[in-house]
């Protein structure tokens, strides 16, 4: 399976990245050379075996539903790149 | 002074030879002077070092030292560290001064030690030769026109020109043990969940592990001993009773069985390369250990296993960079949506963007079973290796890396040459077993490490081995010209 340009876009759009034309006729060779290198698994039969996502078989762990963190926002909201009182500035989303 | 174990050092600091203080400004001096030439810092903050020192120096008068009190360690540019920069080595957080401590530096803060600044890394630890990096890239100090490796470049020119007497790294694919053995010192990664991944930035998060990176294996083990442990703020952090590391390293290694995969002696090994790890490995059996042969034979699949998953895990962990909360926005915009676009247009560097691209396509709708699952399925077989080699034998040994170091942007912008220089380290990351490289030798002036590869939690273990060579030579202890 290859890629190709009209992938690109698609996937661009879906990861939120603009891709400007000298980058994506860059990108296209690129990333049709590494998708070549990951075809090489096709070659291998999966059958019954079964996907490994964790390298150590442990479950996800439950704690008590208390607080731990106290407020933060302090020490958060100022590494913001656009706040006003305690909230978020982002270009208007709502007419 | 310079070749120091940093239980000398500590042992100096207890016995006031010197202070916490002197040694935090004998170190800041030497970075000073040489990080102009070698870039492996990204910040340094010699108030706050030295505020660090000063009261280490009390707890040291206290007589409350632990063994780490009052030594400078360098911290990769991946953690956070309450008040310093956090940059993963990305124009994307040039700006972000961290609001809190990832475990790990918090384990070394109440350990005392110092952080005697933030190193230089591959982008967001993307890349093998520390020139992703958005600061610039690292030199290697056994030649400045050579890579140091990556992604913990920075931390491993720091080693290697001795800029601090131990460093921090990660290690996703090989980030730790190929950079060690490009710049010829001692890098641990250890067994998954081992160390919590508590505020270090994620990359691919069921493959990143942290770990030392010093002079030799008994630095290494008193690092372990503070960088260990289980952690509720990390869902995949284990639990098990602490271990410590330093009290198996002088045990005898007789009867040990070596493990030799026949896959790691193929093709694309640099001849001269093969030739000192063969050395090292006939050096184990004058020590006493015997010779096994094996097979990894899915090895060869490890690489495009590995290019499905951690670009998969990378493109979900790396969304959170959209220009809202906290990083690089854009300055021009129409909507939310063209900012989140120019946002990581600019924010991210070209290897980055690739491999969120590549994450993004195996993900897609469509692409999922033919790409992720089948990455997951062939990922067992990978991991299935291990445990059948390790029925035979007690540690792998193997070449690190395939090559040593080599020359600046040499393989920049050909990314399926760069990700080769992994192909024996990926395979530990997708099983997630232990894994150290510790130098072999020189070839032309350039070191060589040899990979050592234990089963899981086997970490006293392999540091005990790796501890008896380093007894019996000095590899270790040559550091690069011209770092006085």
């Amino acid at each position: 399976m290859t890629i190709s340009k009209k992938d690109i876009e698609k996937i661009a759009h879906l990861a939120r990245i603009n891709i400007s034309q000298a980058e994506a006729e860059q990108l296209e060779q690129k990333l049709i050379g590494i998708m070549s290198l990951i075809d090489k698994m096709q070659a291998v039969n999966t059958d019954n075996i079964e996907p490994m996502s964790h390298a150590l078989d442990i479950s996800q762990p439950l704690r008590d539903d208390v607080v731990t963190e106290f407020d933060l926002r302090e020490k958060i909201l100022p590494l913001a790149p656009e706040i006003e009182e305690s909230l978020f500035i982002v270009p208007q989303v709502i007419e | 002074m310079l070749n120091l174990s940093l239980q000398s050092l500590s042992l100096g600091l207890e016995k006031k030879t010197f202070s916490s203080q002197e040694l935090t400004k004998f170190y800041l001096e030497r970075i000073k002077r040489h990080n102009t030439s070698l870039n492996a810092f990204i910040s340094i903050d010699e108030d706050k070092s030295l505020l660090m020192a000063k009261k280490s120096d009390e707890l040291i008068a206290e007589g409350r030292p632990s063994p780490l009190t009052g030594i400078p360690i360098a911290q990769k540019d991946i953690f956070c560290a309450q008040g310093w920069p956090a940059t993963c080595g990305s124009k994307m957080l040039e700006n972000f001064i961290a609001p809190y401590d990832a475990t790990v530096i918090e384990k070394f803060n109440a350990a005392g030690a110092v952080n005697i600044g933030k190193t230089n890394m591959d982008e967001f630890a993307m890349g093998s030769s520390n020139e992703t990096s958005y600061f610039g890239p690292v030199k290697n100090p056994w030649n400045l026109e050579l890579v140091p490796g990556g992604s913990s470049g920075g931390s491993a020119a720091a080693v290697a020109a001795r800029l601090a007497p131990a460093a921090t790294g990660t290690d996703t694919g090989g980030s730790i043990r190929q950079p060690a053995s490009l710049c010829g010192f001692t890098g641990l990664k250890p067994t998954y969940g081992l160390v919590s991944r508590y505020g270090m930035i994620a990359f691919a998060s069921s493959l990143d592990q942290a770990g030392p990176m010093a002079i030799s294996a008994e630095d290494c083990a008193l690092m372990m001993n503070v960088m260990t442990g289980h952690d509720k703020r990390d869902s995949t952090s284990v639990e098990r009773d602490k271990e410590d590391y330093m009290s198996q390293l002088n045990g005898s290694i007789k009867g040990l069985k070596i493990g030799i995969p026949k896959e790691f002696f193929s093709q694309g090994l640099d001849p001269s390369v093969q030739t000192l790890v063969e050395s090292a490995i006939e050096q184990y059996k004058n020590l006493g250990a015997e010779i096994i042969e094996i097979s990894l034979p899915n090895n060869h699949l490890a690489i495009p296993v590995y290019y499905v998953i951690a670009p998969a895990e990378a493109s979900s962990n790396l969304s959170r960079y959209d220009g809202v909360r906290y990083g690089y926005r854009t300055k021009e915009y129409d909507d939310l949506m063209d900012m989140y676009f120019k946002t990581r247009q600019e924010g991210f560097g070209n290897e980055v963007k690739r491999r969120i691209l590549i994450g993004t396509y195996v993900l897609s709708a469509g692409y999922y079973d033919a790409y992720y699952l089948k990455a997951q399925k062939i990922r067992r077989l990978i991991s299935e290796d291990f445990t059948n080699a390790f029925k035979k034998c007690d540690v792998i040994m193997g070449p690190s890396a395939p090559s040593v170091a080599f020359k600046a942007g040499e393989k920049k912008e050909d990314p399926l040459a760069m990700y080769m220089q992994d192909i024996y380290t990926i395979s530990t990351n997708l099983a997630g077993l232990p894994a150290m490289s510790i130098p072999a030798g020189f070839t032309n002036n350039l070191p060589v490490g040899l990979q050592l590869i234990g089963n899981y939690f086997s970490e006293a273990k392999l540091l005990n081995i790796a501890h008896s060579y380093q007894q019996h030579t000095d590899w270790h202890l040559q550091s690069a010209k011209g770092f006085d």
